[in-house]
């Protein structure tokens, strides 16, 4: 693996995650599966300085997480929690008000179109957000940080409310944009077809502790 | 009454009032009698109490006096908001109410007493005691509707606080709407007293004023100048607190405790 983009070393949070070595890689499509409770969020908590480990390090690009302003960390390294979140308005106010959150200009309706289309949500830019089903909720989350155009992207169960058909689409379309932009992708996911299809990079997490970790060479 | 004192039968004569409604709750069996008697006789011991400590400052206008007793108004009302929370606050955030209240309460008072209404000596008991203990009283009921609003804020709009940080928002940034509520809320009682004024009450120090013997218009003139003084005190007062209490909540590395 040439320079990974995080590298975690000793790490220890309370009685969920023991880690005594991780690197994961840049520009690639990492998955990190694992079963309910095995500590496969708290990891990303844990890559998006949400939360701090109770001891040891992580490096993000050679530098201590600590070294980082975590906003600045934050607004480099961007996180889809699992529950998607809605804010009071419409579809465009909930796009719009992550630009905001980053500090960064508003855009026009049409590239709010246009990221509607990449997640296949057929909804106006004006429909009220507390009327969307929970997948369509799903989307508009994953819709608000693809517009943030992040160098790191973490995603936690990304599709876990979509169908097969809508999962497939809005997967290739997400691979093949984080491909073209060098963008690097970790995510959390219990989908096997998911891992077997797009992962370039596995994790897998077993009570806390890292039990397989590796590069896909079969992938198609 | 023909006007000036109030002899203390006439003022027992008003304790009717008392024994009505203790007659009544025993007829009707609400099991009210104790916390009735305790509340109107906890009401006469105190208000005599501070009577004679007033007329004892009144006498003895000393600014050592007039600081101790406005200090004590301070404690008593920052205290007051601690236990109106109804649950245990942290450290950080009692550090920050406390900070706010004294702060606000104190500009605001430096302005009005020194600008407003010219007191001089600017220790005068007799205005500043009184007038105090009115922005005091209101400047409590905002800051506590405040934090009310805030604990459930947070509470409750977790989620999103936490979904503003991971895209990279500041604290400030994430918590902005559980602000704007806790300021809203903290201010409302103020606007909507300014609305009732004189039409669905008389504020008790123009009445107390007016039946002291003082010209009404005068009375209505120092009321107005006290509702705009509870205003600027309860504003500026929940403006510090809802700017700097929000950041109890978030640790230095801008993560939710």
């Amino acid at each position: 693996m040439n320079q990974p983009l995080f590298q975690i070393r000793q790490l220890k949070y309370r009685h969920i995650l023991f880690i005594d070595e991780l690197a994961i890689p840049q520009r690639k499509i990492t998955c990190i599966v694992g079963e309910s409770g095995s500590g496969k969020t708290t990891l990303l908590r844990m890559l998006n300085h949400m939360i701090s480990p109770d001891s040891g390090d992580i490096e993000i690009s050679g530098r201590s997480v600590y070294d980082w302003d975590p906003i600045e960390l934050r607004r480099n390294v961007v996180m889809l929690s699992q529950t998607p979140v809605m804010f009071p308005g419409t579809v465009r106010d909930n796009l719009i008000i992550g630009l905001r959150f980053a500090g960064r200009a508003p855009v026009t309706d049409a590239r709010l179109e246009k990221m509607l289309k990449r997640v296949r949500l057929n909804k106006g830019l004006d429909a009220e957000s507390a009327s969307l089903s929970g997948g369509e909720k799903q989307r508009v989350s994953l819709a608000r940080i693809l517009l943030l155009d992040p160098p790191v992207l973490l995603l936690d169960e990304p599709t876990s409310a979509l169908d097969e058909e809508t999962t497939r689409f809005i997967m290739e379309r997400l691979t093949g944009y984080a491909r073209q932009e060098k963008k690097t992708v970790v995510m959390v996911t219990h989908s096997s077809a998911v891992v077997r299809d797009y992962a370039e990079y596995v994790i897998e997490i077993k009570s806390g502790h890292v039990v397989k970790e590796g590069e896909r060479h079969d992938r198609r | 009454m023909t006007g000036g004192d109030l002899s203390l039968w006439q003022l027992a004569s008003a304790y009717v009032f008392i024994l009505i409604l203790l007659i009544i709750v025993r007829v009707r069996k609400i099991r009210r009698e104790k916390e009735i008697l305790i509340s109107s006789i906890r009401m006469t011991v105190q208000l005599m109490i501070v009577g004679y400590i007033l007329s004892f400052i009144f006498n003895n206008d000393y600014p050592f006096f007039t600081v101790i007793i406005l200090l004590f108004m301070l404690s008593f009302a920052v205290y007051n908001v601690y236990k109106r929370a109804g649950e245990p606050l942290s450290r950080e955030l009692k550090k920050r109410i406390a900070l706010s209240m004294g702060l606000g309460v104190i500009l605001t008072l430096a302005y009005f007493i020194l600008v407003t209404l010219s007191v001089s000596p600017w220790y005068n008991p007799r205005y500043v005691i009184p007038i105090s203990g009115m922005i005091i009283g209101n400047t409590m009921t905002g800051v506590s509707l405040g934090v009310h609003t805030l604990l459930e804020g947070m509470r409750a709009k977790k989620a999103m606080v936490e979904s503003a940080l991971m895209l990279g928002a500041t604290p400030n940034e994430a918590s902005r709407p559980i602000i704007n509520q806790a300021f809203d809320s903290a201010m409302l009682p103020t606007i909507n007293s300014m609305v009732g004024m004189g039409i669905v009450f008389l504020p008790g120090m123009m009445t107390g004023q007016i039946i002291g013997g003082a010209d009404p218009v005068m009375a209505i003139r120092y009321q107005i100048a006290v509702m705009l003084g509870i205003t600027g005190g309860t504003s500026l007062t929940v403006i510090l607190f809802v700017q700097i209490a929000y950041k109890a909540f978030f640790n230095s590395r801008s993560q939710l405790k």
